[in-house]
């Protein structure tokens, strides 16, 4: 057949389904080898599909949000070179009177392929259409006589106006279409309402997003736990740390809260091995880990990903810094495997600088607790004399209540903030 | 005398100004119009109506003179035709007395009041009218100035005796044997050809080496044809130097700087119109001019409020029917309605032999905007109904956007083709596209059919060419 099918690749990781994020062609569009045709996302990761053939597109199944199972034929492509168009057929090739159930593949000598046009670059996603600029300027609007005086009574100026008629005309239907907005009140300055509504469809990530959130949300009773945390010291250790040259270590990488909140983290979850666990709640099992697998929520220009610093338990902390590191900056220009935006076992949530005070995060499903950081501030600290300045931070962390009491949640929100006030003591091997 | 307060004043009874009245009338405003003659101003007393009459009488005679020397197609014969002048004139000024009462009689049963007398300003507010019965003083809230324009005078042919201006051509009561026209724009032409064909020796003196340099060559050239055929002798980059000593003659300097002298009985100057900017108290005002011209905006308004102006007095083009649309637009704004121009064709009409019309841009006024055009044009030889008329001279054009085939200009040359001026018009104003004018059932047989056909041209399709 001098047609190519194109069936869903298997992305990997054994997934059965994968949802169509992207088309990059239509049907009749010429293509080229190795030319991307649509992007699919599995677990967490987008794969491209490239074309394996230069042809043209007869066919194409599925709309950009559909999800579709492994092995769907989604692309037809009629191969360059192998077909010939009808009309170009030589009598002795005539198709035989249909006995064949399938078409019969004619032989025909290979046309020149210099026939196609040179294919059109891959289509953009569609947006929504920005309404056209009503003219260039300088144009006086082109309406006739009474549509002018209509919109002169009305008080509007006919530039602000989006034509529809011919030439540009503006009718008395776009005048009344303007007036229904209310376009006629405001002249020229002051506020307009804009009754502008435009659909996003909600796709890919976002809708990955949506139902992962909607699901922690309807299974998971929150309770969130709010604790300060005096961090002088332990910002003072990090600022001796980074100002030290690189000594043993090449390459040692800048510090930041986080490896030395994933240590402590660490050192409390050995205390409360309940902390960091899946909860199955059908099958009514809670699976405590030992491995300390620390999601990492991250926001990237698609949207909120949780790369995973895997075996947070087994890094030291300058490791666990450079695997933060890594991790964000792959989850950001989209190169993180899906691995390696899965299977946490236990998530930080921390908005830097956007951290304000308290936050309330969402668990991340089966997990049972989150701890969000909030912005380091520095603020008066009553030491029992006198307010003195101290650096300090909000730590917001929410907790499945089926399984976690709220007393264990602040014994285990007290330990995090004994340890990151005493830094020293995540260090110190009991 | 009791003073008159009102809350709209007009000054001058033109076709700007009685129009502005009747339409203020109409919308309640408390209106008076001065006028120191008859109503109608320059185009119902002096200027279009009388003319039009005049052409039309002389069209006829030429006909039957015409017929009664054997030069007719369609058979007729016709015997020593003469033509009385006088009684010409009389039938003239019997229309133009008709449309002047009626004018009075419109402006009258509009409820406004007419005072009749020479205007003048006290003040931004305030009018003295000099009336036959004494001074009449006048306050009003707004005040339209509408005092038209007159003939230009050449400082060395001035007015008196055998040299005229339109006015006086008009009221001739015999046709003059030689008559010399300085100046080959519309008035010169249309009296020119009216006198030649009345029997009168023509010359037309023009400075510039065409006649009518306001329209473009190809819609000139029947029209320069015809006075060719009528025996009009046409002197081109000719200056007038004066007249001689004795006045018989009217010195003149050709285009290879040749004096010469020709005998004419009467000297038509018709170099031009001027507003009258003078004799009625600007002096008294503080209004910006816009050179020789009153300078308004896009709303009338002169430099002081209160006060606007229309017509001739506003500047180019001088023509009637602007002059009544900036009248009722003026009329409107008074009485508190949002008005504002936005008139996209103002049509201009020769009535030369064959006659010219012009709505919107022509070819070279669209190019030089920097537009890309396509231009269609239709011949009336290839047109059934001027085959009837004897009319074959001339054609259509249409000039329009080469990208959406908006039409931006209408053209056409030839017999009764003024009449046309209104489909050009309404083209023009509401924003047509060639494929409009194509669409446009047109009557057969009429010369409007050359309309569709030159759209049809300009769209590559024409059918009868």
């Amino acid at each position: 057949m001098a047609e190519r099918i194109i069936k869903l690749p298997d992305v990997g990781e054994g997934v059965a389904e994968a949802e169509l994020v992207e088309w990059h062609v239509q049907v009749g569009d010429v293509v080229q080898e190795d030319m991307v045709l649509a992007a699919v996302m599995t677990g967490k990761a987008t794969v491209e599909i490239p074309s394996p053939v230069e042809g043209k597109v007869t066919f194409r199944h599925g709309e950009v949000g559909d999800v579709i199972a492994t092995g769907t034929v989604i692309l037809k492509i009629k191969v360059a070179g192998e077909d010939a168009p009808d009309e170009h057929d030589e009598p002795e090739s005539k198709p035989e009177p249909a006995v064949a159930v399938e078409p019969m593949q004619e032989r025909v000598a290979p046309e020149p392929a210099a026939v196609e046009t040179p294919p059109p670059p891959p289509k953009p996603v569609e947006k929504p259409r920005a309404p056209a600029a009503p003219r260039t300027e300088g144009d006086r609007p082109l309406a006739s006589p009474a549509v002018r005086l209509r919109a002169r009574e009305a008080g509007v100026d006919l530039r602000q106006v989006t034509p529809t008629g011919p030439a540009g005309r503006i009718t008395h239907e776009d005048l009344d279409a303007f007036l229904e907005r209310g376009g006629g009140k405001a002249v020229g300055a002051g506020l307009q309402p804009n009754t502008n509504v435009q659909e996003v469809k909600v796709v890919g990530l976002r809708r990955r997003i949506a139902q992962k959130m909607a699901l922690a949300k309807s299974r998971i009773p929150h309770i969130t736990y709010v604790e300060e945390v005096d961090m002088t010291a332990l910002e003072e250790l990090r600022a001796r740390l980074n100002a030290q040259p690189g000594g043993a270590q090449k390459d040692r990488p800048k510090l930041t809260i986080l490896p030395f909140l994933m240590r402590a983290m660490v050192k409390a979850i050995g205390e409360q091995p309940g902390i960091n666990a899946h909860f199955d709640d059908e099958a009514g099992v809670i699976r405590q880990f030992g491995a300390v697998h620390i999601g990492v929520a991250a926001q990237t220009p698609a949207g909120l990903v949780v790369p995973v610093v895997r075996h947070a338990e087994a890094r030291d902390i300058f490791d666990c810094a450079r695997e933060v590191a890594r991790l964000s900056d792959a989850a950001k220009n989209g190169t993180a495997q899906s691995e390696e935006l899965s299977g946490s076992t236990i998530t930080i949530s921390s908005l830097g600088a956007m951290g304000g005070i308290v936050s309330t995060p969402v668990i991340n499903h089966p997990e049972v607790a989150i701890v969000g950081v909030n912005k380091l501030a520095i603020r008066p600290h009553w030491d029992g004399t006198q307010f003195v300045p101290r650096k300090m931070i909000n730590l917001s962390s929410s907790f499945d209540h089926r399984v976690i009491d709220g007393w264990d949640a602040a014994v285990f929100v007290q330990r995090l903030k004994t340890l990151l006030e005493t830094p020293a003591l995540i260090f110190v091997e009991e | 005398m009791k003073e008159i307060n009102c809350k709209l004043l007009v000054i001058g009874a033109g076709p700007g100004g009685y129009v502005c009245a009747i339409r203020a009338g109409q919308l309640g405003v408390d209106t008076v119009i001065v006028e120191m003659t008859k109503a109608g101003g320059t185009c119902l007393n002096i200027g279009c109506i009388p003319s039009k009459a005049i052409i039309h009488a002389a069209d006829e005679f030429h006909r039957a003179s015409e017929m009664a020397a054997g030069r007719n197609a369609m058979g007729i014969r016709a015997d020593n035709p003469a033509i009385d002048l006088s009684r010409t004139i009389a039938w003239k000024d019997g229309i133009v007395g008709r449309l002047t009462n009626g004018v009075a009689g419109l402006v009258k049963k509009a409820g406004v009041k007419i005072v009749v007398g020479r205007a003048k300003f006290r003040d931004g507010k305030t009018v003295v009218v000099e009336t036959e019965t004494g001074q009449q003083i006048i306050r009003a809230e707004a005040i339209v100035i509408a005092t038209g324009s007159a003939p230009v005078e050449l400082p060395m042919l001035p007015f008196g005796g055998k040299v005229i201006s339109s006015t006086e051509a008009l009221s001739l009561r015999e046709v003059p044997r030689t008559l010399a026209v300085v100046g080959g724009g519309y008035i010169g032409l249309e009296l020119g050809t009216a006198f030649a064909k009345l029997g009168s020796k023509v010359t037309i003196i023009e400075a510039l080496d065409r006649v009518l340099p306001l329209y473009d060559k190809q819609l000139t050239q029947p029209v320069a044809k015809r006075l060719s055929a009528l025996g009009v002798e046409l002197l081109l980059q000719t200056k007038v130097r004066g007249q001689s000593g004795n006045g018989e003659s009217l010195l003149i300097e050709t285009a290879d700087g040749e004096e010469k002298r020709i005998h004419a009985d009467k000297v038509l100057v018709t170099v031009g119109r001027r507003p009258v900017t003078e004799g009625w108290g600007r002096e008294e005002l503080e209004l910006d001019m816009l050179g020789p011209f009153l300078k308004v905006d896009d709303q009338c308004r002169t430099s002081m409020r209160g006060i606007y102006a229309i017509g001739d007095v506003t500047g180019e083009p001088m023509l009637a029917h602007r002059a009544m649309a900036q009248g009722e637009m003026v009329a409107e704004i008074v009485s508190g309605k949002r008005r504002s121009w936005d008139r996209r064709a103002i049509p201009a009409v020769c009535f030369t032999d064959p006659e010219i019309v012009s709505v919107g841009l022509s070819p070279d006024e669209a190019r030089a905007s920097g537009t890309e055009i396509k231009i269609g044009q239709f011949p009336f030889t290839a047109n059934g109904r001027a085959m009837t008329l004897l009319a074959e001279d001339g054609f259509v054009r249409v000039v329009a956007r080469a990208d959406n085939h908006l039409v931006l200009g209408i053209q056409a040359v030839g017999a009764g083709v003024s009449e046309l001026s209104a489909a050009f018009g309404l083209a023009l104003e509401m924003g047509s596209r060639l494929e409009d004018i194509a669409g446009t059932i047109h009557a057969h047989p009429s010369q409007s059919e050359g309309l569709a056909e030159a759209a049809m041209k300009a769209l590559g399709h024409a059918l009868h060419i």
